[in-house]
């Protein structure tokens, strides 16, 4: 009988990603004891640093910034070879030069979220108090978090208002948190595959993930780092399972079918006899290579406690009364992780705020990973939104000024 | 050659005047300026544009998503729905007014819409072929067919249109839910009005189109 190790994970690039929780291959923004970092839980947290890339030049007049907001697993390496992975950035098909999100027109800012495992603080950081890494000891992080943290950066960089804050998925949930809390400062939001709120089954997917690191024995309560180890095995399940949700039915038929993997005839054994075990085997390892146990814990846990509707009395259009923003909601039809109803939800709450809001449903097959892909219809509206609320800006053929 | 073959008869294209519809500089005439306003069945949002140019805040809905991808890049707020199952999540009051520009014969519940349209809207415009038009009479009665005509192409059997109506079918619904006629134009093949002063029956024959102007009617018969 072959190997039936569940996953394989041998080469694991842990120095790297270790490296990179502290010492960024990016920029830096490094805020002290005296401008701490207020989270939901109560925690003053500081010192902290967060991570950041920027791309293009930011014009005399400061309108052209679009802030990045990335997905639960992404990073602020948008657009530039990652450090650890040496693969392309994660959204080469809407940022790039003749990109509906073109450096030419556009400063573009992406941050590593707080409670990241790329050098903005986390459970995978420092903490100075203990000269030991944070772990289980690092605070709870909400998604308002994650904002707050993203507007002290923005106040650095000297940006008063935002011409677009665009995310997908958890970059999503971001961008609404956004304009619910600094409704001036955002000019116009994409706000892609994602809900104002996590689901129940959302929240059980999580679950399992979090369960299946923390029932890895190498997890050790969360202090693998101390005991110089990582819960490769439990993380590479938590991300196998993640994976089948971002995608669909009819994506995995047609990418994978019955078809076996190097071989004509099952083995009568649990090694990955169908390409689609295969993929998912190679998902799961690959992403232990990048990727923080304990800061998986944490950004999972950030989705499910999000809620705006609850932080105004339930009613979701409160959130939302009197903005000014021009939002572009955009759900895909095969994503059944944040379906379309979750984006009509939010129309019909923008509209009952009046707010200026235009949606379209993508018709894919792709699943909620749709975002990321080559999906023509979807980077159309994109460009042609950018386009127009660039004219409303002021900026000179919808870019540079 | 067959009678079938004959038809449809030509219908003329709306015409223009300073690149818009006539129709839809009727409609923006209707509409006071620096109101709010939600079309419904916006196409790629011509009428939104029109309505915008003057100082109207405007949303839209369509059900296309190529309209909806023509009307963001315009940089019109459009929604991608339907008029049937959407209207229902608009609050009441809303909107200054709603406009239903040629869509309320492809409705399954015209007059739930309608309806909501006044929840929704202070007043409505609703705009739509006139059924009752004498060409469309002389294609069922002469010709035994349904009728087509440049404006409506469709064939019987896969048109969208499947509540058509007349201009007296019309103002019989809207007495029948208490609706107030403000203002109403009937349109001819070119769409010009047909003179003010001529009785109903004039317009149900000579009406290509009905333009309505409605509000919420007083007490409830």
């Amino acid at each position: 009988m072959s190997n039936v190790r569940p996953i394989t994970s041998p080469q694991i690039q842990s120095d790297d990603r270790a490296h990179e929780a502290d010492h960024p291959s990016s920029l830096v923004a490094k805020f002290g004891m005296d401008q701490p970092l207020k989270l939901d839980c109560g925690v003053d947290l500081a010192p902290f640093q967060i991570a950041y890339q920027t791309y293009g030049e930011l014009n005399a007049d400061s309108s052209n910034a679009i802030l990045i907001c990335h997905a639960l697993t992404g990073d602020q390496h948008v657009n530039n070879t990652h450090p650890v992975t040496g693969k392309p950035g994660w959204w080469d098909t809407m940022v790039g030069a003749g990109k509906p999100i073109d450096p030419e027109k556009y400063f573009i800012i992406c941050s590593n979220v707080i409670g990241g495992c790329m050098g903005s603080t986390g459970p995978a950081s420092l903490n100075p108090a203990t000269g030991k890494v944070w772990g289980l000891d690092f605070p709870i992080i909400t998604i308002p978090d994650m904002v707050r943290a993203q507007a002290m950066l923005i106040d650095r960089l000297g940006i008063t208002t935002l011409f677009c804050v665009v995310g997908g998925s958890m970059g999503g949930m971001q961008v609404l948190q956004w304009t619910a809390a600094y409704p001036e400062r955002v000019f116009s939001t994409l706000a892609i595959a994602c809900s104002t709120r996590h689901s129940a089954q959302n929240i059980a997917f999580h679950e399992l993930g979090r369960q299946a690191v923390m029932a890895d024995p190498d997890w050790r309560g969360g202090r693998y780092v101390d005991e110089d180890t990582h819960p490769h095995r439990g993380l590479a399940v938590a991300r196998m399972a993640a994976h089948i949700t971002y995608l669909s039915d009819a994506a995995l038929h047609r990418k994978f079918g019955r078809r076996m993997q190097d071989r004509e005839l099952p083995t009568f054994s649990f090694d990955a006899d169908f390409q689609v075990e295969s993929y998912l085997r190679y998902q799961g390892s690959s992403f232990v290579e990048r990727f923080d146990a304990n800061s998986y814990l944490y950004l999972t846990r950030a989705m499910d406690y999000f809620d705006i509707a609850a932080d105004h009395n339930g009613v979701l259009a409160k959130a939302f009364t009197g903005i000014k923003t021009r939002f572009c909601v955009v759900s895909f039809t095969s994503d059944w992780l944040f379906p379309t109803s979750e984006s009509r939800a939010l129309v019909h709450a923008l509209n009952a705020s009046s707010a200026r809001v235009s949606f379209a449903e993508i018709e894919t097959d792709r699943g909620h990973d749709a975002f990321l892909l080559d999906v023509p219809e979807f980077l159309d509206i994109s460009r042609a939104f950018l386009l127009a609320a660039g004219k409303a800006r002021g900026l000179k053929d919808g870019g540079q000024s | 050659m067959s009678m079938q073959q004959t038809l449809p008869l030509p219908g003329v294209a709306p015409e223009r005047t300073g690149g818009y519809r006539r129709d839809h500089l009727l409609v923006a005439e209707m509409v006071r300026p620096g109101s709010r306003v939600l079309d419904v069945g916006c196409g790629d949002g011509e009428l939104l544009q029109l309505l915008e140019g003057r100082g109207i805040d405007g949303r839209g809905i369509e059900l296309s998503r190529e309209g909806v991808n023509g009307c963001v890049a315009k940089g019109l707020a459009v929604v991608q729905g339907d008029a049937d199952t959407d209207l229902v999540n608009y609050p009441d009051d809303a909107f200054d007014y709603v406009i239903l520009s040629q869509t309320l014969q492809a409705t399954r519940q015209p007059k739930v819409v309608l309806e909501n349209l006044l929840r929704i809207g202070q007043r409505a415009i609703v705009s739509f072929p006139n059924f009752g038009f004498w060409k469309m009479r002389l294609q069922l009665l002469i010709g035994g067919h349904m009728p087509r005509t440049e404006n409506l192409p469709a064939s019987w059997y896969d048109t969208s249109n499947i509540h058509f109506c007349t201009i007296k079918d019309f103002v019989e619904l809207c007495e029948q839910i208490n609706v107030k006629m403000e203002r109403a134009v009937a349109l001819d093949l070119y769409g010009r009005p047909v003179p003010l002063n001529l009785p109903w029956w004039v317009w149900n024959m000579f009406g290509e189109q009905g333009v309505f102007l409605l509000s919420r009617g007083g007490q409830v018969k």
